[in-house]
């Protein structure tokens, strides 16, 4: 049980649709917010549109890797930067999806109440979301044990037997969470560690963690509610059960763009196309962090791309005058 | 103060800086052995010193057995927002409303106060057409940072249309109910204990399990 206070409610004014900004932010990660940071510095009449402020960052129980913070909270971190641009008095609206980004005379963004954003430029910094397994049996247990949130849904599985799909700092972080709450954790990867190696250390630790590298998840099985997988081992072909009330996916993840792909150029990733501007192929409209062809996502690369943008957009305003 | 630092609290003050009206917490606790009973009570009782316009007022379930049937309490501990006449405006939070989960009552009782977000005009034309009664269970656990904006929006919905009953469950307080609506991911939604989806989802995916459950 968590006495903790997890308090991330701020007063800001809010974005309206009477004026005319010269940038609107769609997107409250790490991108989004730095480069709100930057703009306003620069002295831009600027607004965040989000889904969620904080972003996927929220979801990561504890970070090691961000320069001058040893070890902080996701949300932790998350909360730093929004004090950080609240200080500054960015207007911000939250829970709103963007369904549709028009160029017209100005850039505007259409979101899923029906409201119309106008702005002389954008940066999409919409992040990504969790990519599935796409095996049988994973709709129809999603949410059913099947899940992809580990800080969420970890404490629902208090001493049972979970599964972890993958091999990289979010799954092995996950293991390590889990490894707190239930009674046995499987990490079951399809080729090596992706993971630092500092986490895989921790991991070989835990005493109720076993790990099954080399090893395909081939369907998830169950009946109302699932209650295992039926894996491969790579090597020897041997085809096994593993059961567990619950699977967490953390396999990486998927950019954000769908909404975007009839405007704006994406690649085979589904992943906006930018410059090493952050320039996309739509005048004045920028893209930032994990929505990007950028490659690695780190939170600190999807800060530093935020920054970068929105200097960019600084130089494109300035062309327009 | 033991839950609440002068940091937060002095944060809480400002946003609560924001409420129009009064707004009248009411407890509900029980004698019997109740988990979480003592500290929720620890907890709001210093939660409502941040705002002169809070009031805290203390039940026991068996005792005020009948006002608990006026608001529908069937759990301890259990919140229920009132507004400034102190009528019943169909909201409720079970189980401790801290961790993420303090964002949620924070603006349940901006909105109660009279203040907050607005709904949509789209959305509140659709609500306006709810005639049958509607409850709505939001499950959540402390720690999940999308489960505040569902709670948000159920708890908007019921205070729109009077035929909206909202509740807030932790999952992990409550857990045999949990079981048997089967939780395993939050936020989970449940409709009139029939109609359900998981995830912060958009106010038109709550309003078409509702429209689904009354017809």
């Amino acid at each position: 049980m968590s006495l903790n206070i997890n308090l991330n409610k701020a007063i800001s004014e809010k974005v309206t649709t009477d004026k005319i900004y010269d940038l609107l932010i769609i997107g409250g990660g790490p991108a989004g917010l730095n480069a709100a940071l930057y703009a306003k510095r620069k002295g831009l009449e600027v607004g965040i549109i989000s889904k969620d402020l904080g972003g996927q960052v929220m979801d990561t129980s504890s970070v090691e890797n961000y320069l001058g913070f040893p070890s902080i909270t996701g949300e932790g971190l998350m909360q730093n930067f929004k004090d950080h641009v609240n200080e500054l008095k960015v207007p911000y609206i939250e829970y709103v999806d963007v369904k549709e980004i028009k160029d017209n005379e100005f850039k505007e963004i259409v979101t899923d109440d029906s409201k119309i954003y106008k702005s002389k430029a954008i940066i999409l910094a919409t992040g990504s979301k969790p990519r599935k397994l796409g095996v049988p049996g994973e709709i129809e247990f999603s949410n059913k044990g099947v899940c992809y949130c580990a800080i969420c849904d970890g404490p629902l599985f208090a001493d049972e037997e979970v599964i972890v799909a993958g091999g990289g700092n979010s799954a092995v972080e996950a293991a390590l969470d889990l490894s707190k709450i239930a009674a046995k954790v499987t990490l079951v990867h399809r080729s090596s560690f992706r993971a630092d190696k500092i986490l895989i250390d921790q991991l070989l630790k835990k005493e109720n963690v076993e790990i099954k590298l080399a090893t395909d998840i081939l369907e998830i099985v169950g009946e109302k509610f699932m209650t295992g997988i039926k894996a491969r081992d790579k090597e020897s072909s041997e085809e096994f059960m593993i059961s567990a009330a619950g699977l967490f996916v953390e396999i990486g993840y998927l950019p954000n763009s769908e909404q975007f792909s009839s405007l704006l150029e994406l690649n085979d990733k589904k992943e906006i196309v930018v410059d090493r501007h952050g320039k996309t192929n739509i005048d004045g409209i920028f893209a930032a962090g994990d929505v990007t062809d950028t490659p690695y996502k780190q939170i600190i690369m999807a800060t530093g791309d935020g920054a970068k943008c929105a200097l960019a957009v600084n130089d494109y305003l300035n062309t327009l005058k | 103060m033991k839950y609440l630092n002068e940091d937060v609290l002095k944060q809480l003050s400002e946003i609560f800086s924001a409420m129009t009206n009064d707004v009248n917490v009411a407890l509900f606790t029980k004698e019997e052995p109740c988990e979480t009973c003592e500290e929720t009570k620890g907890f709001m009782t210093e939660l409502v010193e941040a705002s002169p316009k809070l009031k805290l007022v203390h039940y026991d379930i068996n005792k005020d057995s009948e006002l608990a049937e006026e608001y529908g309490v069937k759990m301890t501990p259990s919140l229920v927002l009132l507004d400034q006449e102190n009528q019943y405006r169909r909201i409720k939070f079970n189980g401790i409303p801290s961790g993420h989960e303090i964002n949620s009552f924070i603006s349940s009782v901006i909105a109660v106060s009279g203040k907050g977000q607005k709904l949509p005009d789209e959305i509140k034309d659709r609500l306006s057409k709810i005639e049958k009664p509607v409850n709505i269970k939001v499950f959540v656990t402390l720690g999940c940072p999308h489960c505040p904006g569902a709670v948000e929006k159920a708890h908007l919905l019921a205070l729109e249309n009077e035929n909206i009953v909202s509740d807030m469950i932790e999952a992990q307080t409550f857990y045999d109910l949990s079981e048997e609506y089967n939780v395993s991911s939050v936020p989970k939604i449940v409709v009139n204990d029939k109609f359900e989806f998981v995830g912060n989802q958009p106010f038109e995916v709550f309003l078409e399990e509702i429209e689904k459950a009354i017809v």
